[in-house]
This record gives C-alpha cells, sequence and structure tokens, in this order.
C-alpha cells in the first residue's frame, strides 16, 4: 500500500484511511454529500459555477486551465444532454494521487462530479480509471452504488428535479488517452487519438454535446469549495495558486509516497518532507510535473512550487509529480529512458511525434553508447524544438521537455558522452 | 453521433478477461464487430491501440514489468533480467509450457514501492533480483495457483 502525509488541514485526503469508504453512513457522518444537499438546496447552478470561479481552482491534471471557467463554457452551451467526464486515467510515470482518491475517498470524488453535473446542466457522468487500479475500480464502483441507494445518484436526488448517472468505463492502458479528446475517443470505442481543438469538449465534447472532462483531483476539490465557501477555500495557498495540492514523491528520496500540503512551499521543502536525499547522497537534480514536465535543477529548487513562481521559468507544478535524482544518476540514462517511454506512448497520429520520438531515442542512445558526435547533440536539440512546435498534442509537444532541458543544463555531461569526450 | 448502450473497451476488456490466456479469441469479433456495427477490422485497429487487449495467447500467468524512470531509479533492469533469466524468456514471449508470459508495460502507479511487476494484476513490490526468485517459486511450484 503506497503510503502519504498530510501537511497542515487537508482539503482531499481529510478522513483518508481513517473511516471506510465502503461505509457511506459513516462518512456521511462526517459530512460527506453535505456540500450536494447545501448546492441543491440552497444554490443555482450558477451560484455554483460563480463560487468555483470565486475560488480560483486550477485543473490539477497538468495543464492547470482554471475549471471554473470550463465549467461556465460548458453551462452556457445549451443541448438536450451534458456530460461530465472524469479523467482517472493516471499514466504520468512517478504519479499515483488519482489512484489513492479514488481508492481512500471516493465519495469525495462522486460528490465533486455531481456538483460539476449540477453546475453545468449535465445528466451524466462518465469515470474513466485505467484498468489496472483494480482496487480503484472495486472502491469506486462501491461508492458509486451506494451513492445511488441513499439517493444522492439517480433520478431526482435528495427530492429536487436535478437527475443524474455515474458509470465506470475502463481503460485499456494507453498513456495518451490522459489527453482529453483522445479520451473522448475512447469512450466513444475508438483509437484513443486526440482531437483538433477547437472545437473544445465544453462546445462539443462526447458524441458531440458539451462535456467537461475534470482530473480526479480537480473534482475531488468541489465539495470543500461549495460547503466551506470560495474564500475559505482561497485561505490555502499563496496568490495564484489556490487550495492544495497532492505531491506524488519517487526516485532517490527517504520516504516515497503522496503527501497533500498547501501551495506555497518549495522543492527543497518537499523534498526535506520526503526525508531529503537517501544514502547521504547529494541532490542532482528534480523531474517535476512528470517526465513530460521540468527538470530543476539542484541550485533551483528553492524555488515554491506554485503557477506564478513556476511560471517565471515556463513551468507549472504540472500534475505534482515529483521524482528526485541524486549525484550518482547518469542524466544521459535518465533522458533515454524518459524518450523511450515516449516512443512507446506516441500514438502514432502525427509524424513529428511518432517519428520525433523513435528519433530521439536513437540518437540518445548513440550518444550513451559513446558513438555520438556534438552534431548528434545539435540534432536532439533541433528535433525537440521541432516536435514542440509541430506536435498534434500536448504529447508530441511536451515529450522532449526533459531531454532538452538536460542538454541546456547539464551540457557538459553530454558532451562527456561524446565521442572523444572527456568522462566525468 | 449517439451514444451506445455500452462502452466497446469495457466490453473488449470483458472478453479478453474470460480467456485464460489473457487474450482475445478470433471468433469473439465478428460477434463484438456486430454488436457496435463496426466492421471486424475497426475492431482489430482498436485492439491494436491499446497495449491492455491482445489477439495473441498470452499465459496462464501475465506477467507485466514496469521500466519506467521511478521503477528504472531502484533497479528495474536488473530485476527484469533475473525474471528473463530465471524464465528464459525475453518480452512478447511465453514459456514453452505456456504458463508464463512476459510483457513490458508503462507506469502502474505504484512507483512508491518501486521496482514492481503484476501478476495477473497482482502487484509485487520493492523487488531485487533474489525477490523474483523467492516470488517465481511460489508460481513454478503451483502455490498460488
Amino acid at each position: 500500500m503506497i503510503d502519504f502525509k498530510v501537511i497542515g488541514e487537508p482539503i482531499i485526503l481529510k478522513n483518508a484511511r481513517k473511516i471506510c469508504p465502503e461505509d457511506i453512513e459513516k462518512c456521511m457522518a462526517v459530512g460527506r454529500c453535505s456540500a450536494l444537499k447545501k448546492a441543491l438546496t440552497e444554490m443555482t447552478p450558477q451560484q455554483v459555477v460563480e463560487e468555483v470561479k470565486k475560488s480560483q481552482l486550477r485543473g490539477r491534471g497538468g495543464a492547470g486551465f482554471p475549471t471554473g471557467l470550463k465549467l461556465e463554457l460548458a453551462a452556457k452551451e445549451s443541448a438536450d444532454v451534458k456530460y461530465v467526464v472524469v479523467n482517472g486515467e493516471e499514466g504520468e510515470p512517478g504519479t499515483f494521487k488519482d489512484r489513492i482518491i479514488m481508492e481512500d475517498v471516493p465519495h469525495l470524488l462522486i460528490e465533486g462530479t455531481i456538483l460539476a453535473g449540477y453546475a453545468i446542466g449535465a445528466s451524466k457522468a462518465i469515470v474513466c480509471i485505467r484498468c489496472d487500479y483494480i482496487h480503484a475500480i472495486e472502491r469506486m464502483q462501491k461508492a458509486i452504488d451506494d451513492a445511488y441507494k441513499k439517493g444522492f445518484l439517480g433520478k431526482n436526488i435528495l427530492g429536487t428535479d436535478f437527475s443524474f448517472d455515474m458509470v465506470i468505463e475502463r481503460g485499456a492502458g494507453a498513456y495518451i488517452c490522459g489527453e482529453e479528446t483522445a479520451l473522448l475517443e475512447m469512450i466513444e470505442g475508438k483509437r484513443g487519438e486526440p482531437r483538433k481543438k477547437p472545437p473544445f469538449p465544453p462546445q462539443k465534447g462526447l458524441y458531440g454535446k458539451p462535456t467537461v472532462v475534470n482530473n480526479v483531483e480537480t473534482l475531488a476539490n468541489l465539495p470543500f469549495i461549495i460547503k466551506e465557501g470560495a474564500d475559505k477555500f482561497l485561505e490555502f495557498g499563496v496568490e495564484g495558486s489556490h487550495g492544495t495540492k497532492l505531491f506524488s514523491l519517487s526516485g532517490d528520496i527517504n520516504w516515497r509516497g503522496l503527501i497533500e500540503i498547501p501551495f506555497g512551499a518549495t522543492l527543497r521543502e518537499i523534498i526535506n518532507l520526503a526525508g531529503g536525499i537517501r544514502h547521504g547522497r547529494r541532490l542532482k537534480a528534480v523531474i517535476l510535473g512528470g517526465v513530460s514536465g521540468t527538470l530543476v535543477k539542484s541550485d533551483e529548487v528553492d524555488i515554491p512550487v506554485d503557477y506564478k513562481s513556476l511560471g517565471v521559468i515556463e513551468a507549472g507544478p504540472g500534475c505534482g509529480t515529483v521524482i528526485v535524482l541524486d549525484e550518482t544518476r547518469d542524466i544521459v540514462d535518465v533522458a533515454e529512458n524518459i524518450m523511450e517511454f515516449f516512443k512507446t506512448e506516441s500514438c502514432g497520429k502525427c509524424r513529428p511525434c511518432s517519428l520525433g520520438t523513435v528519433t530521439l531515442c536513437k540518437l540518445i542512445h548513440k550518444i550513451k553508447t559513446g558513438e555520438g558526435t556534438v552534431e548528434d547533440l545539435e540534432k536532439i536539440e533541433k528535433v525537440s524544438i521541432g516536435m514542440r512546435k509541430a506536435s498534434f498534442c500536448g504529447l508530441g509537444q511536451t515529450a522532449p521537455n526533459i531531454v532538452y532541458q538536460s542538454i541546456q543544463k547539464f551540457r557538459e555531461e553530454w558532451i562527456a558522452h561524446v565521442k572523444g569526450g572527456t568522462n566525468v | 453521433m449517439k451514444e451506445d448502450k455500452s462502452f466497446l473497451i469495457e466490453e473488449l476488456l470483458k472478453i479478453q478477461e474470460k480467456s485464460k490466456l489473457h487474450y482475445i479469441e478470433p471468433e469473439e469479433i465478428p460477434k463484438i464487430a456486430k454488436i457496435f456495427r463496426k466492421s471486424p477490422a475497426e475492431i482489430y485497429g482498436i485492439i491494436s491501440f491499446y497495449p491492455r487487449l491482445s489477439t495473441n495467447p498470452r499465459g496462464k500467468y501475465l506477467i507485466r514489468v514496469c521500466e519506467n524512470l521511478p521503477c528504472h531509479i531502484e533497479g528495474a533492469e536488473e530485476v527484469v533480467e533475473a525474471i528473463k533469466e530465471y524464465l528464459g524468456i525475453d518480452f512478447g514471449e511465453a514459456t514453452p509450457d505456456g504458463k508464463f508470459y512476459l510483457e513490458k508495460t508503462s507506469c502502474l502507479g505504484l512507483c512508491a514501492i518501486a521496482p514492481v511487476i503484476l501478476i495477473n494484476n497482482k502487484p509485487y513490490g520493492h523487488l531485487t533480483p533474489a525477490k523474483v526468485k523467492e516470488v517465481f517459486r511460489g508460481y513454478m511450484e503451483g502455490e498460488n495457483d
């Protein structure tokens, strides 16, 4: 079982592993579904949207899009059917936050999803969970069944005229299906290749209907915002980044697991919460926001992990993944491992990504084995820039991030691997 | 486009779960194609897209190993070598008796217990080459059957 820690007052992991989610009565006794009652009996859908907008909640899946705005866009559309899609297709290497939410606080996610549905006027939610998350699927299914029995799902919820259904659809393990339009394609029973945007899902989403696709953690924030109010939520974190964030910690640290912490902590503080670097070694770098994220060098770790501070270096907290590398790690080996992942997971729809990832793998391997030249290194940079500009979706655009940054930040190490280079 | 009554990917996973060898048997393809008003070729195209789905028989025990960065850091390479050596098979191969099939997988979200493998979806974490032998002995001797 994956361990977790909570720093300060939790929003998401409150009562996690204290109260068994299989007992809905107990969950209700500590306030579960009270936000739903409040919304349905005291608030209009517009007021729910306004409250979420006021909270400045941003998407926790990686892109950080303002959630309130997304809800508003879908709410404005008039259509006979609207959908909420819960993105539980977690697949970014080093990420396990959504797994823990679905396993340990499923009712929180369900409540947040119903709130999103009420806000936009949707009648159905599809919860996509990757098929490998067996325990999460079991827990979510039990929680959904219990919610139906208690009248939180189904026809005329809590005696109002709002009706809402929820089903689980398992994903068959494609990383690209974490991209929202690829996920919609998967639900529609097709190859999970991303769609052209615009139109965006809030206008034309699942089966061509207005749809909001939200990450699990994002939706799990909604019950707190509605119950306690946006003002209370704004007290958490720092300017521009409010609430708490889940960070999945792995790599060369003494404690590996999940932490929930208000926005504002620096990377160094987060590493220290994980007991620091193991074996008494020194820090080399941190991969922040997953392998499609940012490479933070050891002298940069005093930067606070929030949207505003990281925005300065054109980065973001992403999905909150922190992979720590100690001084013994070979950056070329790390780059090769990451590019192998993207080569495997590129969906094949566009050439810049499908060919770019293969080319980069070949070039990195050539350099790693001492056969590469300085020209090959330059080629890696060129291909990376090309992929970033020309790829169809976020996968190909972000795939070369770490490789490219590693050349900028650890050029001397790359040069040492190049043919005739000096070993460090 | 109209909403289907069921989800194709979910149905394909269910069909695959009925098979003891973790694959979608060829005779199932035309049946599912008819239900979802698609051609068998389209169904093959969809199955081939998703890493968890397969039209090739795998093995009684489907072993999936992660080699992504968090597992790589914890020594996944040595663990993979130990598995390959112990079972005498490479990725995409089954043991001659059809009991074990070895497959690579992308991150399983179990990075806190890396390096990790799944045997028929049961996770084994904090693996070392020595521990691999222990784990497989249980399956070899039929204790975990």
